[in-house]
């Protein structure tokens, strides 16, 4: 009998008979991985459902915010704990926010108001679309604007990346990964691998290691590959570091898988992770509440990813974002329907934090979008942008954003 | 006689003198068969079977190789292009004993479960939520989840155990390239059943232009895609008066045109916003020329898209409380003149500018070559040559786009029976899992659990966001992550922990489950790899050893954790553990 065995000695035997996986074959050739060269990661958190921005930074020195939410206002800063954090006089954060105060005190955090999609949809499910596609009131682009970057930073033979170069903590690949690059979406860390004992992942990665190479074996040469890559750097080791604690939420321990991957140097670049629960129709609250429950859990977990990262967080930006904003007025159940401009945060050691950016529209009746909502001052894609370039080093964001042109630098990142 | 077959067959041989009621199960095909190979197919008459059962349905049940084999390749596909006359009566009373709200009408589940942003809505206007509200509000939200896995569910079931397979594969592709997206919002779960059950599955096989027209005047599409909010712009003329803007109120379309919620309540109708402050949608005008005949390449301009959704203007439905249903609206019309590649609408006409521009483009040359094209990819190879694709176009324009003869120049072609088209194809999601219930002779769910595996590996039913569908080619969802999710679900099933599937459920397990491991590995390579794979692949089966790869010490068992996802599998061993290997296996993701 013709056996066809593929050697599994090194990687240069594997390239003979075409079978490496991308990122090995780069390994052979000596070559470092430019993601960890660099050691930029990108931390892109996805609030679905769209969070009431005017609660979430609040514009406590706009006399019109009180009268437009007379029971779920956010009451100015007093020092106590039952009302806004200040920032500058005129904005604080709700005070579920406090864990992220510290990061604003030292220049980490930037938030930016009046921010979102020029679009003036109010479905959840066309404004995601455009967020995450890059493209607002476009509805035909198939991949999503991060995966266009991963495609577009990694055809080179040399940037040939690593198989957890993008990973989305989720079950599915989000629509902002989708698309030609290579992606990995995984529910937990201890998800990725062969779950069954025995000699099973054995038996099945010989099977993998014959027969024709197509993309059947490619793609199960390049999974044995990662599993065992990922099994050496056994993220799982490492703990929480600097006295972190992430809440017990789901969205709290995907955010301290997503510090493992980033400190196991598997080459993560590109992570996501989404939290719902913003949708807040009905009895939203105030200083407590529904917004303040879900804020608590965004702000604990985020700022014990950054306590975790330490002195990672230099070469780390995490990106929040939300699908729209909310009604400037309460409804009459307590809640805010949808809306148009929002707000996000951007934290990180490259950022010109201790700053609220973007222009304030203002609230007074005439100021509104539509008579209702907080007005857009800022493009989406105007921050994506600059993220892009001063953080990932990307030189134009045409292919990105293909028909926008970002107007100068916001000035969020150096 | 390669040692695979050899070995079988002695299975086979003991098999049919020692029991009776078994035999010839697990022989492979290659053994006997009397009928020669029509002379333009490459595919042995073996692989032929295989072939059709891979492709024209959802792999082979316990007993379907041999079901073929008596029919004959031909006839067989005969048969499946005529679902009609097929019996199916298993299937449908399994649907009907099992699902509650499969055949509601759409406005029946609005009206009973309505969304939960109306009760919101309602609960405001009389000054809050009360306990009755949340209760209502909370049931609503239940029975939104329970639409959508009924749908999902009742999918699979169709694909496990229904008799018209090929119906069943070509309602899938249509489905994708009509496709919805189940989470567009809450009304769109009343819509999915209807829309599978009666606009899609019914016209399958039809006229292409009847099914264009079912998914144009469809509640699932035209929300789906926004065409039921669009409408003429300010600066052009209406085909008539706005009600209650100086024409005569409410004259043309009572009360509710669409479904804002608080419309329908008094003798005036209150539009909804979208309405109220609307005006042009291109959304469903240009997926309808890009996605849905012409292909990208079509051929048309932005003012065609532009005027294609300007002659669709007005094609929207009623409120539930009005019954539902599709209902083209004249005050919403667009009356301008318009043209439309390269044919002229006159001024002042009604729902036939929507009809015309269906017409038009049902029967344009670049529809027959972009649906023929992805016929061709999906049932025959990914990359499809020109020579096919011609044919089939032709046959689709000369019969006045008959699906059911395009289907059949199709997958009667010397391409389909191929020997470079046999297993080129990788699986999709829905169709490892239903393969891999099928091999074993599983049952169809009634719950949701087999459904939700299909979105475990990446697609779930009803699940792709972007109107383009599910990229139908293995190169977009084979990576590194599906594989592993695949092997995952092989052994998921192997452990018997999909309920109601035994991993031994394929013919002759129970004799096999104490034969020696060569006998194992030939009977379920017979039973699940179609009795076809490489030597290697059957050596590598029966020692578990490749001696040029490099033994690593494997964890006894899995890492800790795994409360989601496939969960801890316990490890196999023996017979489960060679039907785990072979679903796992590089050839079983291929069909």
């Amino acid at each position: 009998m013709q056996r066809r065995f593929f050697v599994k000695s090194g990687a240069i035997a594997l390239a003979t008979m075409g079978l490496s996986p991308s990122f090995l074959r780069r390994a052979a050739f000596g070559m470092e991985l430019p993601a960890a060269q660099k050691g930029k990661v990108l931390i892109c958190l996805f609030q679905r459902g769209a969070a009431d921005a005017l609660n979430v930074v609040v514009p406590f020195g706009e006399r019109a915010y009180y009268r437009l939410r007379p029971s779920i206002a956010i009451p100015a800063p007093t020092g106590a704990a039952r009302s806004a954090i200040d920032l500058d006089g005129f904005f604080g954060l709700h005070p579920s926010l406090a864990p992220l105060k510290p990061l604003w005190d030292r220049g980490l955090l930037a938030p930016i108001h009046a921010v979102g999609s020029p679009s003036s949809t109010r479905s959840h499910f066309d404004a995601q679309d455009y967020m995450e596609s890059g493209t607002p009131d476009v509805k035909g682009t198939t991949d999503g604007w991060l995966n266009r970057y991963l495609a577009a930073s990694g055809t080179c033979e040399q940037c040939a990346p690593s198989p957890f170069r993008a990973v989305a903590m989720a079950p599915q690949t989000p629509r902002v990964l989708q698309g030609n690059a290579p992606t990995v979406a995984m529910d937990s860390l201890d998800q990725f691998a062969v779950r069954t004992g025995g000699d099973a992942a054995a038996r099945l990665e010989a099977l993998y290691r014959t027969g024709t190479p197509d993309i059947v074996h490619g793609a199960g040469n390049d999974m044995f590959e990662a599993v065992k890559m990922l099994r050496a750097a056994n993220p799982q080791r490492y703990q929480p570091e600097n006295a972190a604690e992430y809440p017990r939420s789901q969205f709290g321990q995907r955010l301290r898988q997503i510090a493992q991957l980033v400190k196991s140097n598997v080459g993560l670049e590109i992570a996501f992770a989404d939290i719902g629960g913003w949708d807040t129709h009905v009895n939203q609250g105030g200083v407590q509440g529904q917004l303040a429950n879900r804020l608590a859990d965004f702000a604990q977990s985020i700022a014990a990813l950054t306590t975790d990262l330490g002195d990672r967080m230099e070469n780390v930006v995490i990106l929040t974002m939300s699908e729209f904003g909310r009604m400037a007025r309460q409804n009459g159940n307590g809640g805010t329907d949808h809306g148009h401009a929002g707000s996000m945060f951007v934290i990180g050691g490259g950022v010109r934090g201790n700053k609220v950016h973007g222009q304030w529209p203002g609230l007074a009746q005439e100021q509104l979008f539509e008579g209702r909502d907080l007005a857009l001052t800022t493009d989406f894609r105007a921050v994506f942008a600059e993220v892009a370039k001063a953080h990932l080093g990307v030189t134009t964001v045409d292919s990105l954003f293909p028909g926008f042109t970002p107007a100068d630098s916001l000035g969020v990142l150096r | 006689m390669p040692r695979s077959l050899r070995a079988v067959s002695i299975l086979a041989m003991a098999l049919v003198t020692g029991l009776s009621a078994c035999s010839g199960a697990s022989r492979p095909p290659a053994a006997i068969l009397p009928e020669p190979a029509a002379p333009d197919r490459e595919q042995t008459a073996d692989q032929q079977v295989v072939h059709l059962l891979n492709r024209l349905a959802f792999g082979p049940r316990p007993g379907d190789v041999e079901k073929v084999r008596a029919v004959g390749v031909d006839a067989w596909i005969a048969q499946q292009l005529h679902p009609e006359r097929m019996n199916d009566a298993a299937l449908e009373s399994f649907v009907s004993a099992n699902y509650r709200y499969l055949n509601d009408k759409p406005a029946t589940l609005e009206l009973r479960f309505p969304p939960p942003g109306q009760i919101q809505n309602q609960a405001a206007a009389r000054g809050g939520l009360n306990r009755a509200d949340s209760a209502r509000l909370t049931g609503s939200q239940a029975a939104l989840r329970q639409l959508t896995m009924e749908v999902q569910s009742a999918r699979v079931a169709r694909a496990v155990i229904g008799e018209r397979q090929l119906h069943e594969v070509l309602t899938d592709f249509w489905l994708n390239h009509f496709s919805v997206f189940d989470a567009k919002g809450p009304r769109q779960r009343y819509l999915l059943a209807e829309y599978e059950n009666r606009v899609i599955r019914p016209n399958a096989f039809g006229k292409f232009r009847t099914l264009l027209g079912e998914v144009a005047k469809s509640e699932a599409m035209l929300f789906y895609l926004d065409n039921w909010q669009s409408q003429a712009d300010a600066n052009r003329p209406r085909l008539a008066a706005i009600p209650g803007r100086g024409g005569r109120a409410g004259a043309t379309v009572g009360a509710g045109v669409g479904r804002g919620g608080r419309a329908g309540r008094g003798a005036q109708p209150q539009l909804p916003a979208q309405i109220r402050n609307g005006g042009l949608n291109e959304n469903y005008g240009r997926e309808l020329l890009e996605l849905h005949t012409l292909g990208v390449d079509g051929g048309y301009t932005q003012q065609d898209v532009i005027n294609a959704a300007r002659a669709l203007t007005g094609w929207t439905f009623r409120g539930a409380a009005q019954g539902g249903g599709f209902q083209f609206v004249p005050f919403m019309h667009d009356a301008g003149e318009k043209k439309i590649l390269g044919h002229a609408l006159k001024a002042n006409r009604g729902i036939e500018d929507g009809e015309q521009v269906l017409d038009i483009v049902a029967r344009h040359p670049a529809t027959a070559r972009y649906i023929s094209f992805k016929l061709a990819r999906r049932f025959v190879t990914d990359s499809p040559s020109a020579a096919l694709v011609a044919r089939a176009a032709r046959v689709f324009t000369e019969t006045d786009g008959d699906i059911r003869e395009t289907m059949r120049s199709i997958i009667t072609s010397p391409e389909f029976f191929s020997r470079a088209a046999y297993r080129s194809k990788v699986k999709s999601p829905f169709e490892v899992v239903t393969s891999a219930v099928r091999a074993l002779g599983g049952p169809g769910d009634p719950t949701a659990r087999t459904a939700a595996l299909v979105g475990q590996l990446g697609q779930p039913i009803y699940g792709h966001q972007a109107p383009n569908g599910w990229p139908e080619t293995g190169d977009r969802w084979m990576n590194t992550g599906a594989i592993l999710n695949r092997i995952n679900f092989g052994m998921f099933v192997a452990a018997g922990r999909l309920q109601g599937v035994t991993p031994l459920g394929f013919t002759d397990a129970d004799i096999l489950r104490t034969a020696t491991t060569e006998l194992q590995v030939d009977g379920v390579i017979g039973a699940l790899l179609g009795g076809d794979v490489s030597p290697d692949t059957r050596a590598l089966l029966i020692s578990g050893e490749n001696p040029l790869v490099r033994a690593e010490p494997s964890p006894a068992r899995p890492p800790a954790g795994g409360g989601r996802g496939f969960g801890n599998i316990p490890p196999l061993r023996s017979l489960p553990l060679v039907v785990g290997l072979a679903l796992g296996s590089p050839e079983f993701q291929r069909r």
